[in-house]
């Protein structure tokens, strides 16, 4: 009943506004026949006025909204994104200037020059002097920007300091995989074939590098400490992206990334920081607690990878040296968190595959493994 | 000549025009520019809907949409608390066939397609194509196309998934996504047969353009509509191959176990066979037509809006050829600047280096068009039509839009914002809106030409004043969004504490997306009713130059009942001194010799009667004759 009245008041309202449309044609098509002018002038001077007062209205609210939304702001903790940030603040006040100086002229033009009886448009077809002008300026400031971020982005991408933390980072639908060498420093090689359920990021058991390997739920770093983001992806593109840090790279299968950068606050002065702002400060639902208390460096993932995409969040926390020291201290090597029978037979496998003999370790049937084994162990018993 | 076109119109009076000939496998330019328009439309609103489901899952998460069961079936899943949400897999394929409806589908078809259509041949003074049968097979290839772009909204597994941009190996591996099946290889096929229309249609252009003009056409005096159809088909015959090779490979690698874009790859635990492919070799074949994409969608819509705001502000366009060469040199730097979608693919940086001093080169360009669309504005009698709020938007929209390319075109920048909403907010204003505007000036423009009927004014600002506003308000606020970090085509954005603000921002926008959708349906309602019951259009509504307002009000088959006007100066003599004195009103119309203007003309365009007399103007030529 309530879904027929609706219908009904709904029909009734296109009924209404048709006519209004029907009977306002009417009296304008009555009006027009002993026009002047080529155009409605009331009609036209209402078109200048709104040309003007609405973007003088827009600009209000721009400004009201930018105040009030000033603290929401991402917060930032790295040393490049601080030059990254200047320069995009810097181009951000050059372009709301140009920004500003076109639409004024475009609106204002609109405005001082609609129709009037009587007054009379000025040819005037071209003007070689003002188009060099406006070529110029352009060219200029732009040239300008380009040489600033052309300095910002080779100091980003240059070559990572060697003492530099190596942290690895897999994506894949919908999660990240971290991994941090072991004592020895190094990471151990991978591959996609030698990825099962259990050892998803296709660590190489053969390598001894790999066995210290530590492959934690959360990225851990040291405040000051350069920090070098190995990434790789093992099904389709991700991209990580951590907005605190100013940092982005896309995870391509089959291709290694990397990016290196300095985080600049640790997650507890972050926390203090964050204290100080009004919208940082609401209760948070979720915990009854404000809202700094909780905050976390995350990590993203901004290349659209399907279902998940929106979820594959990554914490990481920036402590100090000790911190980290202790964290690291308290990390069990991957390969002895599995156990040693999966760590045996999974090295058959690989060796298997390295061999060329299998595609993946998972074409590898369990009773040729088994067989591998006894042999291997046969060897070594008449070797003894 | 003239006596051979008397002979060609006079062969046409004995054509008998069915149904069929006449609306369906038509091959006359302007019945087929209308079914591009009219289809163009249609896809309009299909992808401007899709954007509004999507919308609102953005700006009320949670929401219940169980009121949209009856429309979208199993999308919608019911949640244990009884309510209807949905599904995230068909949340991205809204995205992407909203993308990927409204680039393609809308605002190349629909745009260059219709206007392409109709006006090279009324402007330049033509009775047709240089083929109309390629043009009518242009039309439906991609009717064909639609129809299989469109049947893959309904698939069991739903359409493309991966985004407009439909980047591998999400979009060649099934096992990744739903969508990634069928819903690509719907994707795939119905783009390569747009592709094939968009080439037949884009030669078609080009040859006309070149070959077809009236007698005193020079490329000089050539409308800067034509001259923007003319370049946009030229980087389209240029830059549509590559997608459709790229395309190619893809549906190699998808069906044909080939690993051109696939490497290294474990999904659904399994470890796939391909190897030595690369991903980022698709994108940059990709961008290399994505890219000048983006112009082939803009620069109709600038030329339409060029000859609109000259038209309405009864003034010449400023800096004809500076426009002419801005477009030339905008034309050429888009097929250099692709990778500055790719800044952080994993690309060598200094690749980036190169394409940021490329791609903010030009800036300068397209800077250069706005002064000039400002500086016609000056001292201008502006009559604010329909079609001129639009282009006035058009400018305002294309600056708003454009200064932020300046921020994103900086790859030190880019790092920050790639991929976020402050991507969403550059190109939507730049290029999607900026476009539609075009497209919608163009319609108000030429609707009388058309149909033979004018459109209603008043329906036509209320039309433009809610859309300009409307689209400020969606578009403005994502600025904010990116700055603040927030990734596009994410579902939702409370599984992170850094963007989990904004929430009434995001309601907003939402509700401003609706509320300028909403009005599209003003317009659709005084296009269609325009069409049988809107005033009869007199011969040339807006006072205007150009050709195709000396046509009969509704132009038969050849356009010209006669013999095809010659022309004797450029299209935007408005407003000229001492015109009147040579008994002209506001506008002399470009078929009328300097001969028979001598109080206006100007010392150079004196030097041209001696010419015209003994050359061009035929003897039974009078002022009034040229007039009309």
């Amino acid at each position: 009943m309530l879904k027929l009245i609706l219908i009904l008041a709904a029909v009734l309202v296109v009924a209404i506004a048709f006519t209004i449309f029907r009977v306002a044609r009417l009296v304008a098509i009555a009006k027009n026949k002993d026009r002047k002018d080529p155009v409605d002038v009331s009609t036209n001077n209402l078109h200048a006025t709104l040309f003007v007062l609405l973007p003088l209205i827009g600009a209000a609210a721009v400004v009201w909204y930018t105040n009030s939304a000033d603290d929401m702001y991402l917060p930032l903790a790295s040393e490049h994104g601080e030059a990254t940030d200047g320069l995009f603040w810097t181009t951000m006040a050059i372009i709301i200037a140009m920004f500003v100086v076109t639409n004024v002229g475009l609106f204002a033009f609109s405005y001082m020059y609609r129709y009037k009886r009587g007054q009379k448009a000025h040819f005037y077809p071209h003007n070689n002097t003002l188009e060099a002008i406006w070529t110029a300026v352009p060219a200029i400031i732009l040239l300008v920007l380009v040489l600033n971020g052309w300095l910002v982005w080779r100091k980003v991408m240059s070559e990572p300091p060697k003492e530099a933390q190596v942290v690895e980072i897999m994506g894949h639908q919908f999660a990240w995989k971290v991994r941090y060498p072991g004592k020895d420093g190094e990471l151990g090689n991978y591959s996609f074939r030698f990825m099962d359920a259990t050892n998803e990021m296709g660590v190489d058991l053969t390598d001894k590098r790999t066995e210290d390997d530590i492959l934690p739920p959360e990225i851990h770093l040291v405040k000051g400490k350069p920090v070098l983001f190995k990434i790789r992806s093992r099904d389709v593109i991700h991209s990580v992206f951590a907005p605190h840090f100013r940092l982005k790279m896309d995870a391509v299968p089959g291709m290694p990334t990397q990016f290196w950068f300095t985080p600049t606050k640790t997650t507890a002065e972050m926390r203090q920081e964050l204290s100080q702002l009004p919208n940082w400060q609401r209760i948070d639902p979720k915990t009854g607690k404000p809202r700094y208390e909780s905050f976390n460096y995350e990590i993203a993932c901004t290349e659209v990878c399907g279902r998940g995409h929106f979820g594959m969040r990554l914490v990481v926390v920036v402590e100090t040296e000790e911190e980290f020291k202790a964290w690291l201290a308290k990390q069990q090597p991957w390969t002895q968190l599995v156990g040693e029978d999966y760590v045996q037979k999974a090295r058959v496998r690989q060796a298997l595959v390295k061999e060329g003999k299998y595609h993946s370790v998972n074409d590898v049937e369990d009773a040729v493994v088994m067989q591998e084994m006894e042999n291997a162990q046969k060897q070594t018993a008449s070797l003894k | 000549m003239a006596h051979a076109h008397d002979v060609h119109a006079h062969e046409h009076e004995h054509h008998k025009e069915t149904f069929l000939t006449k609306y369906i496998f038509s091959q006359d330019h302007k019945m087929i520019a209308k079914q591009f328009l009219v289809t163009g439309l249609i896809w309009a609103l299909i992808g401007g809907f899709l954007s509004i489901l999507f919308r609102l899952q953005l700006g009320f998460p949670g929401m219940d949409l169980s009121f949209l069961q009856p429309l979208l079936g199993k999308w919608i899943v019911i949640q244990k608390d009884g309510t209807g949400q949905l599904d995230p897999d068909f949340y991205l394929q809204l995205v992407t066939m909203h993308g990927t409806i409204m680039v393609f589908f809308v605002l190349t078809a629909g745009l260059s397609g219709t206007f392409s259509n109709f006006l090279i041949p009324l402007q330049i003074g033509a009775r047709d194509m240089a083929s109309g049968f390629m043009n009518m097979l242009s039309y439906w290839f991609f009717f064909l196309a639609s129809v299989i772009m469109f049947r893959s909204l309904f698939l069991e597994t739903g359409p493309a998934e991966g985004g407009w941009t439909i980047y591998p190996p999400l979009s060649a591996l099934k096992q990744a996504a739903p969508g990634s099946g069928d819903g690509m290889t719907y994707w795939l096929i119905a783009m390569a047969l747009f592709i094939v229309s968009s080439l037949l249609g884009g030669i078609n252009y080009i040859a006309t353009v070149i070959n077809m003009r009236t007698k005193g056409m020079s490329f000089s005096r050539l409308p800067l509509t034509i001259w923007a159809f003319f370049i946009t088909a030229i980087i389209g015959l240029l830059s549509f191959p590559v997608l459709l090779s790229a395309a190619l490979l893809l549906i190699f690698d998808r069906s044909f176990g080939t690993s051109f874009y696939l490497s290294d790859i474990f999904i659904n635990g399994e470890a796939l066979h391909h190897t030595g492919g690369s991903a980022i070799l698709f994108q940059h074949l990709f961008w290399f037509l994505g890219h000048p994409e983006v112009y082939i969608v803009l620069l109709p819509a600038l030329g339409i809006t060029s000859e609109i705001v000259a038209t309405n502000s009864r003034k010449p366009i400023f800096g004809y050829r500076a426009m002419i060469g801005s477009m030339l040199a905008i034309a050429v730097l888009s097929f250099i600047v692709w990778a500055h979608h790719m800044f952080v693919s994993g690309m060598n940086p200094f690749l980036g280096t190169i394409f940021m001093f490329l791609t903010l080169i030009i800036a300068i360009p397209s800077a250069v068009k706005s002064f000039n669309y400002i500086t016609t504005l000056w001292r201008g009698s502006i009559r604010f039509t329909p079609a001129m709020l639009f282009s006035i938007g058009l400018v305002s929209l294309f600056i708003s839009g454009g200064v932020t390319g300046i921020v994103l075109g900086n790859n030190a920048l880019d790092i920050q914002l790639h991929d976020t909403y402050f991507v969403v907010a550059h190109f939507h204003l730049v290029m999607g809106s900026a476009s539609f505007f075009g497209m919608m000036a163009g319609v108000y423009h030429w609707f009388p030409k058309m149909f033979g009927r004018m459109m209603d004014e008043r329906l036509g600002y209320v039309h433009f004043w809610l859309t300009f506003i409307g689209v400020y308000l969606v578009f403005f606020p994502m600025h904010y969004l990116g700055i603040a970090g927030f990734p596009r085509r994410y579902y939702t954005f409370t599984s992170f504490d850094a963007f989990n603000i904004f929430a009434d921002l995001n309601s907003f926008i939402s509700v401003a997306a609706i509320i300028t959708f909403s009005a599209q349906l003003i317009f659709g309602f005084n296009f269609f009713y325009s069409m049988f019951r809107g005033r009869r259009a007199p011969a040339n509504p807006w006072g205007s130059t150009t050709l195709e307002w000396t046509t009969p009000v509704e132009p038969g088959h050849g356009n010209w009942p006669g013999q095809i006007p010659y022309v004797y100066r450029w299209p935007y003599d408005y407003s000229k001194p001492n015109a009147d004195k040579d008994g002209f009103g506001d506008f002399i119309p470009q078929t009328v010799p300097y001969a028979f203007t001598p109080n206006s003309n100007l010392p150079h365009e004196n030097e041209k009667v001696a010419f015209e007399k003994e050359f061009m103007i035929p003897e039974d030529t009078t002022l009034e004759k040229a007039q009309a």
